[in-house]
């Protein structure tokens, strides 16, 4: 194994560790936000390899995470799996329906792709209702059984904590391995100059379609994630607005940051909310401010964040570093 | 032979309206190269000024232009002092691509939520200046009403005039060479910023025109506009993004996909209807019917 592989290994291990010696040490209502948290990361995480690396835009990874989630819960449902097999089942149902769309997209550039993507996120919730052994409007249930034994008596939120925990740090550390590796580095010279790229001998539309696979296959765990901690999957839980916070979530901190980005833009959807509803209850804002407040703070700070940092706060504060060396030499560009 | 007239009639009237929205976008995507998302909000706002003037002159007339004036100002304010700057600021790195899709992400946003502020999202009604009962010709009463017609003549009237301004006034001219070759037209005189920002205007009017047509017989709500986006969208794409007669043909050929799938197969399909129209096009011509390669038609 690579000497930076396993450094990142244990450093996923180490943070692994961390997080189950506090995940006793915490609240139901901390852990439900760490189950969120992590769902977010990952779905974020499916956001950032596409757009920040393979410089592809999608509006529907919330469409590949309600297929992922559909494909966990009918597959536990009629194939009976153990739940942590609907995991992987979900993971390859939402990357196969990416390698559809994705041969179809790889010929689509820019605001194409972002209509495809969009009319996809429009259309999926809706199949629901047409199949009855989707469950309509109601949705399916999940069960998300208990801890295995072997652990003692484990709180129902505290097991599903592990588990969104364990699944993020997993999809983290892989896709940290994939944005380090040949492809994360082919994905960016595509991004900056598709010719040149080409030039190299590089098979642009094969590593755009692969990127396109695996961001559907992360969103489709995302997907399963969130079923898990609802317990029930329905059309209503992937809205339009869930594949426009997952990009909010992801330009936040930089849309090509995996670490620390996606972890920040996912703590700070999660968080919003807590702070509006604390902030509501110690300045007595009305019930119409307070029910929109927190989308207008979001969008606010999308925007204020792609006008002035527009790369993420990293590039920012390297920009400025370099911009103060100049000065110092006395030279300028 | 009456569900085809029926079919027929309303996906004129849907493929209109969906028409007058892809050409707000084609108007702000051909002048500064900008999916705007925001549209729909821009003309979710526009119809509460309009709503608001019906509720005081109850007068759907005034209301109209007054719709317009709003959307046509807001679109301006909205390119001028974020579209324009943030062109300037993420021209690099990896967000370039995707910046001002984003930033119209987070625009859409801020006025969902502030209009849901201002007006609650309790749903607003205004009424139709013409009749929205079915026409009736013998004994059939077919699903198509004056306000059908209104809708209709509205959009036919608007993209004529849109292209009497493109093709015969100077400022249109100015606005087909900014979009075209930015850096010549600068050359020549034109003042390439100000025609962008008249660019976002006239798209915004049409926007907020789209709005005022369609919320009589339906009903306004910061988020009832929102769908047409994905439509107008769609039928965009479908035409090409850059023309306006592509935005047209576009509209049309979404608006009677939709009622003819509706009328002969189920209305549960409508919202796959575009997804499958768009795919099944793109696959064809991936930079849609009129869009294409080098020939960037101004």
């Amino acid at each position: 194994m690579h000497s930076t592989h396993r450094r990142r290994l244990i450093l996923f291990i180490v943070v692994g560790a961390i997080l189950f010696y506090f995940s006793s040490r915490v609240g139901i209502l901390r852990l439900y936000q760490g189950s969120t948290v992590s769902m977010y990361v990952i779905a974020i995480g499916s956001i950032i390899l596409l757009t920040g690396y393979s410089g592809q835009i999608s509006l529907g990874n919330g469409a590949f995470m309600a297929i992922g989630a559909y494909v966990a819960v009918l597959s536990q449902l009629y194939l009976d799996l153990p739940f942590f097999l609907t995991f992987f089942v979900a993971v390859l149902g939402a990357a196969l329906a990416g390698l559809v769309l994705g041969i179809a997209a790889a010929r689509l550039t820019g605001p194409y792709l972002a209509g495809a993507t969009l009319a996809l996120a429009v259309a999926l919730p809706s199949i629901a209702n047409l199949f009855p052994v989707l469950g309509g409007e109601q949705g399916l249930g999940y069960d998300s059984g208990n801890a295995p034994t072997l652990f003692g008596e484990v709180a129902r939120f505290k097991w599903l904590f592990w588990i969104s925990c364990l699944a993020a740090l997993i999809t983290c550390l892989l896709l940290q391995n994939i944005l380090k590796s040949r492809y994360g580095r082919v994905w960016k010279s595509i991004r900056s100059n598709s010719v040149a790229a080409e030039l190299t001998g590089i098979n642009a539309a094969k590593s755009k379609v692969l990127a396109f696979v695996l961001s559907a296959g992360i969103a489709g765990l995302a997907g399963a994630v969130l079923t898990m901690s609802l317990g029930t999957v329905s059309p209503s839980a992937f809205p339009l607005s869930l594949s426009f916070a997952l990009i909010t979530g992801a330009v936040i901190a930089g849309i090509s940051s995996l670490l620390p980005g996606s972890l920040v833009g996912a703590v700070v959807l999660v968080g919003m909310s807590q702070l509006v509803g604390a902030l509501t209850t110690r300045f007595e804002i009305g019930d119409v401010l307070a029910q929109n407040l927190k989308e207008l703070i979001v969008s606010a700070l999308l925007i204020l964040a792609v006008v002035f940092t527009p790369n993420g706060p990293g590039e920012k504060i390297r920009e400025m570093r370099d911009h103060r060396k100049h000065h110092s030499h006395g030279g300028h560009r | 032979m009456e569900k085809l007239i029926s079919a027929s009639l309303i996906g004129l009237s849907q493929g209109a309206i969906f028409a007058l929205m892809a050409l707000a976008l084609v108007l702000v995507f051909r002048s500064t190269r900008v999916v705007n998302f925001a549209q729909a909000g821009q003309a979710m706002v526009s119809t509460y000024i309009g709503w608001e003037v019906v509720t005081r002159t109850e007068n759907y007339w005034i209301a109209l232009p007054a719709a317009a004036l709003a959307g046509a100002l807001l679109a301006a304010i909205i390119e001028t002092f974020l579209m324009r700057p943030l062109a300037k600021r993420a021209s690099h790195g990896a967000i370039a691509p995707v910046a001002s899709i984003i930033a119209s992400l987070g625009v859409l946003g801020v006025l969902h939520s502030g209009a849901a502020m201002i007006w609650t999202t309790e749903q607003k009604l205004f009424q139709s200046p013409v009749s929205v009962n079915g026409i009736e010709i013998g004994s059939t009463v077919y699903p198509f009403s004056q306000a059908d017609m209104l809708i209709i003549s509205t959009v036919v009237i608007v993209m004529l005039t849109f292209a009497f301004f493109f093709q015969r006034t100077s400022l249109g001219l100015s606005l087909r060479a900014a979009a075209f070759q930015p850096e010549i037209s600068r050359l020549a005189g034109v003042r390439v910023d100000r025609v962008r920002t008249i660019g976002w205007a006239l798209s915004g009017a049409a926007g907020a025109i789209v709005g005022v047509l369609v919320t009589p017989g339906n009903y306004l709500s910061p988020f009832s506009l929102d769908i047409l986006l994905v439509y107008g969208f769609v039928a965009a794409v479908i035409g090409g993004l850059e023309s306006p007669q592509g935005a047209a043909l576009g509209g049309l050929i979404l608006g009677m996909s939709l009622s003819f799938t509706s009328i002969y197969v189920s209305s549960g399909l409508t919202f796959i209807v575009p997804f499958v129209v768009l795919l099944l096009i793109l696959l064809v011509k991936p930079k849609g019917i009129f869009g294409g390669g080098s020939s960037r038609n101004a």
